[in-house]
């Protein structure tokens, strides 16, 4: 591989897209024609706490009425101080959150400074718009977006759609095809003062809302030990939950539910 | 008509040679060693925004001597390469070797073919893992390259900063104590550097999946005054 080196007036800087079309490598992301059912990616939400934000998705793919994965994950860490969670079609989502982490991390090297939240989200909206030749085929890929602002101490929230706007949520926000249902339960249970504890039980609570009533969002299944993943930004950066904490929300969740109905019925 | 001198590729070599070391070592020096728990990578720069030392992929870092601007495109151009490779193949499958064997071909191609050799000498360090062992690779501006498994030296006063590392440095020791060797080292025995003059950087596995990390303030302080505790 030789060095990518540039004349000083074409340098492509920190812009790993710019970068690949300058090189000749195919990306992905844009163009195609496919008349196939790809797999589907469902349900994913955020959000904001007292110290950050929670985000959470499900883990079901499906490929029309069928289950193409159960153990598909969509929420990811975008950099140190933020994180991405992608619904609609799996392949292209998954590959363009490959190169929005890729991308990030170039722009640190090459910079030697991080983007701010902003500038982090402004990119995610430029891949999703690169994406619109293919969500007109049908294959859409709606991400979202949060992550710590270092420089407001504040959780943020970014959606977008398939045209790559983008749009800052105040408090919460869910997508996927049981997005609505999630945050519905999100929306009731919301305060301004939610603990991290708190806000991941929402979350988890949200999900189990959605996987009711949505055939493509998955709900627990603790047979094969397979839960929503749910992650923390705060200001000491990405973590997800571990998986334990999350196994006992969705217990104590059924147990409430089912204290609150007074017993089992139909 | 004039006609055009000749110069003897011997007497070529030679003045480009000298060019490129002249420029090498009006900068100051740098040391890359290698620690039982990573690698640890010291210069001479008061300059806190202008690095000689950067993080080019999880395990590689980069280090340059010379002038900036030459070292600094060398740099980016290897960041580029790196994530490039990581995205076509798999964040595994990028090396160092590839990599300091593309600045040596750089190299290399400008020294005999350029009007000007260029005046860096680079060292690009992997730490090493399962399938790879910890490895500096030394390249210097004419495209020669050498690997090393203890240190390397780079800069104006290499060779008699590379005299004292030699009687000094020891395989195995903490990525403090190593520190504290090449600090000496570059100091020489008249003078004492402080941590406002020196930049520090690591290649440790506790950092997490990126292992490059810099190390300033008070956690530098805290590493050069260990021993003393």
């Amino acid at each position: 591989m030789a060095l990518p080196l540039f004349p000083v007036t074409e340098d492509p800087g920190p812009n790993l897209m710019a970068l690949l079309e300058k090189s000749g490598t195919t990306v992905a992301i844009g163009g195609g024609d496919h008349p196939f059912t790809a797999p589907h990616a469902t349900t994913v939400a955020a959000l904001r706490y007292r110290g950050g934000v929670v985000m959470a998705g499900d883990r079901r793919a499906t490929a029309g009425n069928l289950i193409a994965h159960r153990a598909m994950e969509k929420v990811f860490p975008a950099d140190r101080y933020a994180a991405v969670a992608i619904s609609g079609t799996a392949g292209t989502a998954m590959e363009m959150v490959k190169l929005f982490q890729v991308q990030l991390e170039h722009y640190e090297k090459v910079e030697g400074t991080t983007l701010s939240l902003e500038g982090k989200a402004n990119q995610l909206s430029q891949m999703v718009r690169s994406n619109l030749p293919m969500a007109m085929q049908g294959f859409i890929v709606i991400p979202l977006f949060c992550g710590f602002d270092l420089a407001r101490q504040v959780g943020r929230i970014f959606t977008y759609d398939g045209t790559g706007g983008r749009y800052e949520e105040a408090d919460y926000a869910a997508t996927g095809s049981g997005g609505r249902d999630a945050r519905s339960t999100i929306k009731a249970g919301f305060r301004e003062d939610l603990s991290e504890d708190e806000a991941v039980d929402l979350a988890i609570a949200g999900l189990y809302d959605a996987a009711e009533e949505d055939s493509a969002t998955g709900g627990p299944d603790p047979l094969r030990g397979i839960y929503p993943i749910v992650a923390v930004v705060d200001n000491g950066g990405f973590r997800y939950v571990a998986e334990d904490v999350i196994a006992s929300g969705f217990e104590r969740l059924i147990a409430r539910r089912s204290a609150e109905r007074g017993g089992v019925g139909r | 008509m004039s006609m055009p001198y000749y110069v003897s590729p011997e007497q070529r070599m030679k003045d480009m040679a000298e060019y490129a070391q002249k420029g090498i070592a009006r900068g100051r020096s740098l040391i890359a060693a290698i620690a039982r728990d990573g690698i640890v990578l010291v210069a001479e720069n008061p300059s806190k925004t202008l690095h000689k030392i950067s993080e080019i992929y999880d395990r590689i870092a980069f280090c340059g001597v010379g002038k900036y601007n030459e070292y600094d495109q060398l740099r980016v151009a290897g960041v580029r390469q790196a994530d490039m490779k990581g995205l076509a193949y798999s964040r595994e499958d990028v090396d160092a070797r590839s990599l300091a064997n593309a600045y040596a071909q750089y190299l290399g191609h400008v020294f005999t073919e350029g009007i000007k050799p260029l005046e860096v000498e680079l060292v690009v360090a992997e730490l090493g893992n399962a399938t790879r062992e910890t490895r500096l690779y030394h390249v210097a501006y004419e495209g020669t390259i050498t690997d090393r498994e203890d240190f390397v030296v780079l800069g104006g006063d290499a060779g008699q900063i590379a005299d004292r590392m030699d009687d000094t440095y020891v395989a195995g020791v903490s990525i403090a104590e190593a520190l504290r060797t090449a600090v000496a080292a570059l100091a020489g025995p008249d003078r004492t550097l402080g941590p406002d003059l020196l930049e520090v950087a690591v290649l440790a596995e506790h950092n997490g999946r990126r292992c490059f990390a810099r190390v300033v303030g008070a956690e530098l302080e805290a590493m050069l005054a260990s021993a003393e505790a």
